[in-house]
């Protein structure tokens, strides 16, 4: 048997219902090669402890035949989420000590549907960035390398520490969050697979806001199957939340036949990029041959509005950013700066926001505040949500004319090193989402499949985007993709 | 639209965050990196078309006005920086 780390979820599940592998020897497994793998920064604080705790439990479960969805397998939990008494402080300095009296839903539903906690992974600080470089934990290295050339890559962002982690096999699987990309991205620069549900699938309560109407929650994990089989466990409507749909969860694993005959896929012209390298235009025309061949038909589709999603984002995300983050302010939770003599309560809020966020956060924030300012909210924030309405109404109409999914890269690159772009202006940086912040926007379903690799032996991803709701249907499209792509490479371990 | 440093050093004040005098200019400088690039919502034909408000259609859930939650004072402090006496304490904000 291979090394029980290296396993998926599904894989790992059956083999623990069949007794051939314990809860506890998967967890060791995992915890083992955690330790290991300090030179990829993507665990930031392990809980070891609970995760044997949780993992003995779960076997005692398995043995009365009692066993939950995700009964005894290990996953990691991106820091963003808030687990009681364990340290939950979206990777800023300002939440530095941060440990919740309470757990995120998501992460409760995972605990209870038997998931074991390793630990929280790294990511970029408030979810803001494309590549891990903005965390107070430092960078997260992507396991993946240039063929022989040792240096550093980006594993992308913000969920990093989530996709290096799985991509390193030091869990099964792990939590992450999109409010641009940040699920789809990453999972495609470390070769992975990750989904973001339609908007309201999963509840927000206990995630750390960064712009409430855009963020959602999502698994990342090592195929198709697995997507589906965590989804399940962390999608449903909750109370807490008021943006929670309420209804049925269907049993997505069981929607996976891979028979895609007949089914729609559109091709938008607008995701032609200027510039896109060839390698990239190449896979997803390989994406559409292989839908194609699955039986379904190829039609070209227009999305007009493409062009002005990311503008339109970096009003919206920093605005409802700028709100969301007012609450860090030295007095309830995390680090408050040290004041002088005379300094009044003014002074302790600028001096605590300026040394507890970074560089990246207190730019969004800055321009979040500037765009809601009298005088600006309605050339900037109310021209922008118009513009959402369009972006929003442009896939409305061509899932009106039939179409099923629409399939566009995942990322105008592969990974990138590490600093590279730290000279670039904010904006080059931004353009790593162009392919995913539409799908935010218009509150749909997105998922990346690896699908290839590039010349330097770097993992490419393909991006299918869904109808509201019908996350089953977009899972089972990315299963035939996964089926025909046949993508199995691994990083070679170097850590 | 362009931003100066007086600008920047009033949205810095708005949003409360410190930054120093020395910063100011290049703050500008990336603000004006950033609105530029959001300007190109201009080119967009916007006439007649509603600000979204809600990005799936449906109606908020509502609930029982009644008390849920409470009793938890010591659980609302524990991560206070400065907590005294059962209450969030902060520098002097009345004379």
């Amino acid at each position: 048997m291979s090394e029980l780390n290296t396993l998926g979820l599904g894989e790992a599940r059956d083999l623990l219902r069949k007794g051939e592998a314990t809860s506890v020897e998967l967890t060791e497994a995992c915890l083992k090669a955690i330790e290991d793998a300090g030179a990829l920064n993507a665990f930031v604080h392990k809980t070891p402890e609970l995760a044997m705790e949780r993992a003995a439990a779960a076997d005692t479960r398995l043995k009365a035949g009692d066993a939950p969805a995700m009964c005894g397998l290990p996953v990691g939990i991106k820091d963003l989420f808030c687990t009681k008494g364990v340290e939950s402080q979206a990777a800023s300095a300002i939440l530095d000590g941060f440990k919740p009296e309470y757990e995120s839903t998501v992460s409760q539903q995972l605990a209870d549907a038997g998931a074991v906690m390793l630990g929280k992974l790294n990511m970029d600080e408030f979810a803001m960035g494309s590549s891990n470089e903005t965390s107070t934990y430092g960078n997260v290295v992507n396991p993946w390398r240039r063929g022989n050339d040792d240096a550093p890559l980006t594993p992308g962002g913000s969920s990093g520490g989530s996709a290096s982690a799985v991509a390193a096999d030091l869990c099964l699987a792990a939590t992450g969050t999109d409010t641009g990309g940040s699920i789809r991205q990453p999972a495609a620069f470390t070769g992975i697979t990750g989904i973001k549900p339609t908007y309201g699938r999963c509840s927000r309560w206990g995630i750390i806001a960064f712009a409430s109407s855009l963020d959602q929650a999502g698994p990342m994990t090592k195929s198709v199957r697995d997507a589906a089989i965590m989804l399940e466990a962390m999608c449903g409507h909750d109370p807490k939340d008021s943006t929670s749909a309420d209804l049925a969860v269907p049993n997505f694993e069981a929607m996976l036949t891979g028979d895609i005959k007949g089914k729609k896929i559109g091709i938008p012209k607008e995701y032609r990029m200027e510039g896109m390298p060839g390698e990239i235009e190449q896979l997803w025309a390989d994406g559409a041959a292989m839908l194609k061949d699955a039986g379904a038909e190829i039609v070209d589709i227009s999305l007009p509005h493409t062009k002005y999603a990311l503008p339109a984002y970096y009003v919206i995300a920093p605005a409802e950013a700028s709100s969301n983050l007012a609450r860090y302010d030295g007095v309830r939770y995390g680090q408050r700066a040290s004041l002088a003599q005379g300094d009044g309560i003014t002074e302790m809020y600028e001096k605590t926001r300026a040394e507890g966020f970074g560089p990246e956060v207190q730019r969004r924030v800055m321009i979040g505040t500037y765009v809601l300012s009298a005088g600006f909210y309605d050339a900037y924030y109310n021209r922008a949500r118009r513009v959402r309405t369009l972006i929003k109404k442009d896939f409305e109409d061509v899932f009106a004319q039939g179409v099923d999914a629409i399939l566009t890269p995942a990322t105008p690159s592969a990974a990138f090193g590490l600093g590279e772009m730290t000279d670039a202006d904010p904006v080059q940086m931004y353009l790593n989402d162009v392919f995913t912040v539409t799908v935010n926007l218009a509150g749909l379903p997105g998922i990346s499949v690896p699908a290839g690799v590039d010349k330097q032996g770097l993992p490419l991803g393909l991006q299918l985007i869904g109808r509201p709701w019908e996350e089953g249907d977009l899972l089972n499209t990315a299963y035939a993709l996964e089926s025909a792509a046949g993508f199995v490479a691994k990083a070679g371990k170097w850590w | 639209m362009s931003i100066d440093q007086s600008t920047a050093a009033k949205v810095a004040k708005l949003a409360r965050i410190k930054v120093e005098e020395d910063a100011l200019p290049a703050l500008a400088s990336e603000f004006n990196t950033i609105l530029g690039f959001i300007e190109q919502l201009n080119e967009v034909d916007v006439d007649g078309v509603e600000p979204m408000v809600s990005v799936t259609p449906m109606r908020l859930k509502r609930r029982e006005d009644v008390v849920t939650d409470g009793n938890q004072q010591d659980k609302v402090l524990a991560n206070a920086p400065d907590a005294r006496e059962g209450f969030f304490a902060v520098p002097k904000v009345v004379e």
